[in-house]
Formats: structure tokens, C-alpha cells, sequence
């Protein structure tokens, strides 16, 4: 399949995480879970280490890659932005904030910019509805935030 | 057992019997979808997904999927009440609105299960009218994904990883955009797919047919400067007639030469002189290696594996590459008739092998890949031109205006249509090895064999083993149809766990009576069991029911082959396998 891209270091990483979790064809969502965080996303080629670790198809670990909006096949950004959709924030305004962002990053939800600075994706409620609508910045919250204001918000990062 | 009451019916089951059975125990058809049960290899499928056999069950609020509900103590069900039709005309109102309805020109129509459904529940307009979900189609060399068509049902998804093993098929993407797919959505002849076409065998739609050759051959069979022969696979003489209303298990085998003859071959041959052949060559190769591994010889590798079905080939090349010394070299049937007929015949007839287009009919899809596999050509002139399936053959006789029920009986044509009973049963579970045994019992011991029926091989079981006695000399046989099964065998050999000598394989459930091009059985297994008897029937009337004794099989090497496993015979009727296990590069 697609060659081996990643790195030797993080093949063997992929391969303890599997192992921690013994293997276990069932753990398979555990093991993607902490893949991701390791890898930032689930390339295919990371899919088929996994898939003959935990003695599974890759098809099957395809699909659950692919059920899941958590898990992206897509590296995030360097500044990865999340937009809250929940319902606070949404009622708030949250989609034209979310609008600005995509007409400024020239970007879809899910998509990383072309020079890998900024990703963007959606999330429901981080918990912090007294300040909706909110925005995240990598680990940075944003409250309260208006159309206007993402260019602000951008220009931190550039 | 327990009581219960369906539609007033009071009946008592077993427990665990689900609301299906019982019902249908008592003559309550209801009607299902997804559902698949395999009853004569305990295989089921019931994700409850598609929600078509809902049916009420007194004090549960919602209606329940009677092929995964199971009966209690006093359950009083109620399978078409005014609630039950609703809904259930409902769900299937759903799955039409994001399904195509170009029935008219779709390969599956007149076999389609939702189609079926559609009728038999009177739908005559679609209320829900909306967005439909598209996805690009994918043709490999055997086998189409029409998945606009797919209804999610996940029966050949069962099939290739539960049964199967292969693991190539999976539901992939969430809500809407689901769908069964191979890994990162790649088409088929990327993936490790095997075509064997057990996911075409058991899709209730058209979202997995056959690539269908039906046109090649019409018009090969137009060209005037074009010798077209035939030839017909052993499964396929015991369950074409079904495509023409006969009972399952009818032997069609001198319908089918007069209605090839009318169809303008100008030979028509049976693969199962080919099968002989292979017999000569693949048991000549199993008694060199016995004899030689009973005389000391640490380097022969056993057990030997048989070759005939390309299913399988594909299987180990894909997933056990390191054993691809293991199987026999033999070449299937089907090649070595095609290796055969354009030398051998060819230069018989006087003509170029260009000019001489080889037609064989399959109950099979890899055969499709198989004769278009590089190995198997000369000058990009294939040895087999075109696999057609036994329902693509039905197809072809009745564009023919063909009566196919009133034809009279005709044989084949010499020399390639004669073949005896051993090749016959080559077409179920257990046959090719029995013809192997049949042959290398009479060589190994100089002795004539009294009693040719070795019925310890036979039966439907996923795994069988057997002691076959050649005069003293225990030889012990393994048997396994489905891949599934095959792969447990293999793993046995890899782990150094087997003992056996030798055994057979093949991919598909009940063997070529059950593959992937053969008339749908809509998960009647006993239609399996029918063709299965019919082979043997058919082996018993045959005069001669040894390979070797084949005469034109013993002419063939007198002219032109010399000895099984001569050189020419290498290069003919033997082949080698190729490590598939890196497939090839995704495109992103």
C-alpha cells in the first residue's frame, strides 16, 4: 500500500500503543484514540500498521476512521481552529463566525490551509456557554467572538 | 419450549427461535431484506438494519425486527396489521427514495430482491423525494460496484470477512454517505480481492454483478474469420437448467452442447477433458512428491495443494506468498484447455491460434481474471479469450430465441469434449481430489481399482479430513471450501501443525456448485445440496470414470505432450505464483 512515510521512531510508538492495549482487535477505537493524539492524524499508512497489529482488515479500520468525525485522515494545522457549534454558541451566531473564518482562510470544515498554518473544524461545547459563541485556538479559547473579529484572531498567528 | 402467538396462531418453539422461524414454521412468510441464512453452512446474516420484517409484538412500544427478536413465554405477535404494513411500506418507501429506478436496464432485474419486494408490496409511487447519494463506479476485471444500488444490507460484507476472510469489503463512511467499500474507498483491483464473487452471490441488488462479456462473444461469433469453440465448466451442466425454470439439480448437460451448437460454436468441448488433464499432471506431481517424501526426501515440501481454482490462487498469493511453493504448479482446468486448444488444436485445424477464439463458460468470476492474467498468453494472444458466467450463458441462449426446455439432448465434439467421471465431480467439494485419488491409486500401485467411489471425501462440511488407503500406504487428504477455512488450513501448515499429504481447496461454499457466476440461490442452500448430488449422478453414468483412461487424454500425450510433466508439459499446463502481498500504491 502506500509506502511507509512516517518515520521509524513513530512506527514503533503506533506499534506500543497497540500492545498496550494487548492487541485486542476490540481496543481498536482506544488505539486510534491515542494514535491520533501521537500522530495529529491517521494516514492511511498508520491505518494499515494498526489494521496488522490488531490482526484486522484495514477496510474495517478504515471504516471506523471514517464513522467517527474525531478522527481525521487530514494533518491538522500548525494553529488548528475550532469553531463551537453547539447550541449556545449557535443560536449566538457561531455559523457566520464560521462563514468569516472560511472566507478569510479560503479553507472547508475539515481542511488544512494550503501552507499548513491554520486548520479548521467544528466541535460540540466545550463547555464554556456564557461566553458563546466561542472559538479555540489550538488550546486558547476565544469568547464572545463576532464575524469582525476573526481577522483579528487570524493575525496572531500569521 | 415456550408458547407463544403469531397472527393468532399459538405455536410453541424452542427457546432462542427468533420471530422469523417461528413464523415461518407455521406458514407466515415475513418478508426481509438484509436477512441471509445459509442454512447448510450455519451462516447468517442479520444486522437488523434495513427494518422490513418489523413486526408488532404485544406491549413492546416499538416495533420489533423479527429476524433478531427472539420468542418469550406468552409473546403474542401480530406480522400484518394495519401499524406493521404502514411502517413497513414505509421503510421501504425510504430505501427506494435514494435508490435508482432504472430497473428496466439493470443487470440484477428479474433477480433483484428489492425489486421482488417492491412488487409484492404494491408500490406504484415514491412520496419521499430528495437528495440521492452518488459514488463513483468501480470495474475491476471480474466483478462491478454499481453502489448507488447498495442498500446497506452488509451481506457481502459478511461473506468476505466472516466467511471468507479476505476482509477487502467494509462499511465505511457515517449516515447518508455509508457505504460498503474497500479500504480508503480504492477500487477493487487495487484491494487484495480474490474475485471469488461469493459478495456478488449473496447482494440482493445490482450493486455487485459480473462484467459481463456476453457481447465479445456475439461478436466473435459473427466474425467469419474466427474458429470459435466452447468450453463448459462440470457445475455448470447441473444448475443452468434452474435459469430456464427446472428444478435445482437438473442435469443439462446435452441441452446445453445443442443449444452452444445453435449458438454458432463451431466446437463445442467440455473443460472437463481439460480436468482430466489437470488429474494426469496434478497427481503425476502429488505421487513425486509422496513417493519421494515416503522414501527420505527432506527437501519435498507437503502437503501439496490443488490449483484448479483461481480463487484461491489469488488467496495465498495475497495472503501467504510465502508458502506459493507449497501449491501444486498445475494450471486450472480452464487454462489448460485454453494452453491446449490454441497449439495442439490449432495446429490440427491448420489455422493461427489469432484466428481461434476459446469461449468458456464458468459458474465462476475469477475465471475472468484468471484467463486474463499475463502468464496465460502468447504474443498478447490470451489462451482463453472470454469467461462468461452460467447466468451470462442463459442470457446468450434466450437473445438466441432459444426454447431451451424442448431442446434435444446432443454430445460434444472430439476430441476436446471427451472426459470421464472423475472430471465431472471436479465441480463440488471433495471432487477434485477423489478424481486425484482415483488416478494415483491405480500408478502408485500397479493394482486395478475395484471401487472407485472414495466416500469418505465427500459431504458439505467446512473442514473434512480422510485416510485414503493406496494398498497398504495410509495417504491422509484434507478438504476445505471457503477461504475462510482454507486459511486454517494454512496457518496449520505454517505452524507446522499439519500431517496431511495432500489437500484440496476451494473458495467459494459447496465449490464451483456455489460460485460466484452460478444462477442465485437467494440463500437456499439446498439448492447447493441438489447440484451436488446431480454431480455425482452424472459421475456414476459415465462409462469410464478414471482420468487416465481418458482415450483421447491418452492420445493427446501419445502426439504431442509425451509424458505428464514432460518439458512441454511444463510449459503448457504448469504455472508459477507471484508474491501479492504489496498491493498496489493508493493514488491519493
Amino acid at each position: 500500500m502506500a509506502n511507509i512515510k512516517i518515520n521509524e521512531q513513530k512506527v514503533q510508538q503506533i506499534e506500543a500503543i497497540c500492545k498496550k492495549f494487548n492487541n485486542e482487535k476490540g481496543e481498536l477505537i482506544n488505539v486510534l484514540h491515542q494514535t491520533q493524539s501521537l500522530v495529529g492524524y491517521l494516514p492511511a499508512e498508520v491505518q494499515e500498521i494498526i489494521a496488522k497489529n490488531l490482526n484486522c482488515s484495514v477496510a474495517h479500520v478504515y471504516g471506523v476512521v471514517t464513522f467517527y468525525s474525531f478522527f481525521t485522515m487530514i494533518p491538522k494545522g500548525e494553529f488548528p481552529i475550532s469553531i463551537c457549534m453547539g447550541t449556545a454558541c449557535y443560536v449566538r451566531g457561531a455559523e457566520k463566525v464560521l462563514d468569516e473564518f472560511k472566507r478569510i482562510l479560503n479553507v472547508p470544515v475539515g481542511q488544512t490551509t494550503p501552507d499548513g498554518k491554520f486548520s479548521l473544524s467544528c466541535l460540540r461545547c466545550v463547555g464554556a456557554c456564557g461566553l458563546a459563541p466561542v472559538v479555540m485556538v489550538g488550546e486558547k479559547v476565544y469568547g464572545r467572538v463576532s464575524p469582525d473579529g476573526v481577522k483579528d484572531i487570524i493575525k496572531e498567528y500569521k | 419450549m415456550i408458547n407463544i402467538k403469531i397472527d393468532n396462531k399459538e405455536i410453541k418453539v424452542a427457546p432462542g427461535t427468533t420471530v422469523l422461524d417461528a413464523a415461518k414454521s407455521v406458514g407466515i412468510k415475513i418478508p426481509t431484506l438484509c436477512y441471509l441464512h445459509l442454512h447448510d453452512f450455519d451462516i447468517t446474516n442479520k444486522p437488523a438494519g434495513c427494518r422490513i420484517c418489523v413486526v408488532e409484538v404485544k406491549g413492546r412500544r416499538n416495533l420489533a425486527p423479527a429476524c433478531a427478536t427472539d420468542c418469550f413465554e406468552g409473546m403474542e405477535v401480530n406480522t400484518h396489521n394495519i401499524r406493521v404494513l404502514n411502517s413497513r411500506k414505509t421503510v421501504l418507501e425510504l430505501i427506494l427514495s435514494d435508490h435508482p429506478t432504472d430497473c428496466l436496464i439493470c443487470p440484477k432485474s428479474g433477480s433483484c430482491e428489492l425489486q421482488t419486494l417492491a412488487q409484492d408490496m404494491g408500490i406504484r409511487q415514491i412520496e419521499y423525494q430528495g437528495e440521492q447519494s452518488h459514488y463513483k463506479e468501480d470495474t475491476s476485471p471480474a466483478i462491478i460496484r454499481d453502489v448507488d444500488k447498495c442498500i446497506m444490507c452488509r451481506r457481502c460484507e459478511m461473506m468476505c470477512n466472516d466467511v471468507q476472510t479476505v476482509g477487502v469489503l467494509s462499511a465505511v463512511n457515517r449516515g447518508f454517505m455509508s457505504v460498503v467499500a474497500p479500504a480508503f474507498e480504492m477500487n477493487l483491483d487495487h484491494s487484495t480481492c480474490t474475485y471469488c464473487g461469493q459478495c456478488v452471490a449473496v447482494c440482493p441488488t445490482g450493486a455487485l454483478t459480473e462484467v459481463d462479456h456476453t457481447n465479445q462473444v456475439i461478436r466473435a461469433l459473427a466474425d467469419p474469420s474466427k474458429t470459435v469453440i466452447v468450453q463448459t465448466a462440470p457445475a455448470v451442466r447441473v444448475a443452468l437448467g434452474e435459469e430456464f425454470g427446472m428444478d435445482a439439480g437438473s442435469i443439462v448437460t446435452g441441452k446445453m452442447v445443442t443449444a452452444l451448437r445453435q449458438l454458432g460454436f463451431d466446437y463445442v468441448f467440455d473443460t472437463d477433458f481439460a480436468a482430466d488433464l489437470t488429474i494426469l499432471e496434478e497427481g503425476t506431481e502429488l505421487l513425486d512428491r509422496i513417493t519421494r517424501h515416503l522414501k527420505g526426501d527432506k527437501t519435498v515440501k507437503l502437503p501439496i495443494l490443488t490449483s484448479c481454482c483461481p480463487g484461491w490462487v489469488n488467496f495465498f498469493e495475497h495472503q501467504f506468498p510465502e508458502m506459493n511453493d507449497i501449491p501444486s504448479t498445475a494450471r486450472s482446468p480452464q487454462q489448460m484447455f485454453g494452453a491446449i486448444a490454441k497449439t495442439y488444436f490449432a495446429e490440427k485445424l491448420g489455422i493461427k491460434r489469432e484466428n481461434l477464439v476459446v469461449v468458456s463458460i464458468m459458474p465462476c468470476l475469477a475465471k475472468k481474471y484468471e484467463c486474463q492474467r499475463d502468464e496465460f498468453e502468447t504474443n498478447g494472444n490470451p489462451d482463453v479469450d472470454f469467461a462468461v458466467s452460467t447466468r451470462e450463458l442463459a442470457h446468450l441462449i434466450k437473445q438466441a430465441n432459444i426454447d431451451f426446455n424442448i431442446l434435444p439432448d446432443e454430445d460434444f465434439d472430439r476430441p476436446m469434449g471427451e472426459s470421464t467421471g472423475a472430471a465431472v465431480i471436479f465441480g463440488t467439494t471433495g471432487g477434485v481430489i477423489e478424481a486425484a485419488a482415483r488416478t494415483a491409486y491405480e500408478i502408485f500401485t500397479g493394482k486395478n481399482l475395484e471401487k472407485v467411489d472414495f466416500k469418505q471425501l465427500r459431504g458439505m462440511e467446512w473442514i473434512r479430513h480422510a485416510e485414503v488407503d493406496f494398498d497398504g500406504t495410509p495417504i491422509r487428504i484434507g478438504i476445505a471450501h471457503g477461504l475462510g477455512n482454507a486459511r486454517k488450513l494454512l496457518q496449520d501448515i505454517k505452524d507446522g501443525k499439519s500431517d496431511f499429504h495432500a489437500i484440496e481447496i476451494m473458495a467459494c461454499p459447496g465449490g464451483c456448485i456455489g460460485g460466484g457466476g452460478q444462477p442465485l440461490h437467494h440463500g437456499d442452500t439446498s439448492i447447493l445440496m441438489s447440484r451436488q448430488k446431480a454431480l455425482y449422478t452424472e459421475d456414476t453414468h459415465k462409462t469410464l470414470r478414471k482420468s487416465h483412461e481418458n482415450p483421447y487424454i491418452q492420445q493427446l500425450y501419445a502426439d504431442f505432450l509425451g509424458k505428464p510433466m514432460s518439458e512441454k508439459a511444463h510449459h503448457l499446463l504448469h504455472t508459477h505464483y507471484f508474491d501479492k502481498s504489496k498491493p498496489a500504491e493508493i493514488s491519493e
